[in-house]
């Protein structure tokens, strides 16, 4: 990949995060993480929010398609 | 029969026990009392005797067996290493023919592992695995766990750059990102320490069944050879593809046993960093490697079914030996 990024939507799946960095829930709180990449959640039914647990992987509807409907 | 070494197993030398002809072989020929020239004539036993010397010949390149680590290059056995790795490929590719993905874009790769339908470890262990069940298969796991992410890093060198860049950033995560006591083998012995299991490398290797040799050195082997660093990222791929769920539900089941935090943790660990994981394996190295290599697809493909196919006949075998049905 020539075009490295730093923010990397992964199709039906999380939004990548590369680099150390905090992200702030909708309650204010802030999470921080040290990892070289982080998932951030698009689907909205991970129990370890703000973060992806895989549970997109279960969903019936992929993230994306839902979209386009 | 055969002549088991048993003065020479055992924690001080770190040697196993012998299963048959060729395991007790090679340890003689380690400890001195058969010459080196003598262990090519010597055929195995059975499969477990195979594995369990192609086990010993891929620790000498780990960090166990330390006092036999002037072995790791002896010729023959190398040559004994290699015919057997040759056997256990063989054997592995034919149990893929037909089965494995069509295709190995990221997408497909992630795919192929989402349709995985195999028996569920970590279902059980969360519902109604007992506790002497869930030690159990924690001890048996620690073989790979405390060398967890070692096999794979001998594919690093063997990549192309933009694969080779994501995969030594997927690996410094597995080795705690700098932090040694974030090392994932490390927060896997914390664990086993928590629950008064044995935390030296290699303890469980004389209590683990077939399945979980196959596991080890089929990986080790990918690991090893060059020709074979696309079924090594293929494993990878999968491996990562099937570990965040099944992790979550690991930290229930021992939370719900009232198991130590400490292992808990280690599968809390594993539920975000695979959820990463997952996606630059595939995505990033992965699909770096078919971008540079199209021809690499069957391999890929190859590593990915192999992983979900030995994690399958693991778990039924652990469902056997309990006497449950998945």
């Amino acid at each position: 990949m020539s075009d490295h990024v730093d923010l990397h939507v992964c199709p039906n799946g999380p939004l990548l995060i590369r680099g150390a960095v905090g992200v702030r829930a909708p309650d204010g709180t802030v999470h921080r993480t040290e990892r070289p990449v982080s998932a951030v959640c698009r689907c909205g039914k991970s129990a370890s929010l703000p973060w992806c647990d895989g549970t997109h992987q279960s969903l019936r509807t992929p993230i994306d398609e839902g979209e386009r409907r | 029969m055969t002549t088991v070494v048993m003065t020479e197993a055992g924690p001080e030398t770190g040697l196993p026990r012998a299963r048959g002809e060729l395991s007790d072989a090679v340890m003689r020929a380690l400890t001195g009392a058969l010459p080196w020239s003598r262990l090519v004539e010597v055929t195995a036993t059975d499969d477990e005797d195979a594995l369990r010397t192609l086990w010993i010949a891929h620790e000498l390149h780990h960090r166990g067996l330390p006092r036999f680590a002037d072995a790791e290059w002896t010729p023959e056995l190398v040559v004994v290493r290699r015919r057997l790795e040759g056997e256990l490929e063989q054997r592995l590719r034919a149990r893929a023919e037909g089965h494995q993905p069509e295709s190995a874009t990221p997408d497909a790769l992630l795919d192929f592992v989402r349709q995985d339908a195999g028996p569920s470890l970590s279902a059980y262990v969360q519902r109604s695995a007992t506790r002497e069940q869930v030690l159990e298969l924690l001890w048996l796991r620690s073989i790979y766990h405390l060398k967890e992410a070692d096999p794979t890093t001998w594919t690093l060198p063997r990549l192309p750059g933009p694969a080779r860049a994501a995969l030594a950033e997927l690996q410094y995560d597995e080795y705690g990102g700098g932090r040694p006591a974030r090392l994932h083998a490390e927060l896997f012995a914390r664990g086993l320490r928590a629950c008064g299991l044995d935390a030296r490398e290699n303890a469980a290797i004389d209590d683990v069944p077939v399945e979980v040799l196959e596991m080890n050195v089929t990986l080790t082997m990918f690991g090893l050879q060059r020709r074979l660093a696309a079924a090594s990222i293929g494993h990878l791929v999968a491996f990562e593809a099937s570990s965040s769920a099944p992790s979550r539900r690991m930290a229930r089941g021992l939370r719900r046993l009232g198991l130590p935090e400490e292992i808990a943790a280690y599968y809390d660990e594993h539920v975000e960093a695979d959820a990463v994981h997952e996606q630059t394996a595939a995505r990033f190295i992965a699909g770096a490697m078919l971008r540079a290599d199209p021809t690499v697809a069957d391999d890929l493909a190859f590593g990915a079914f192999t992983c979900l196919d030995l994690e399958r006949r693991f778990a039924a075998s652990m469902f056997r030996r309990w006497g449950v049905r998945p």
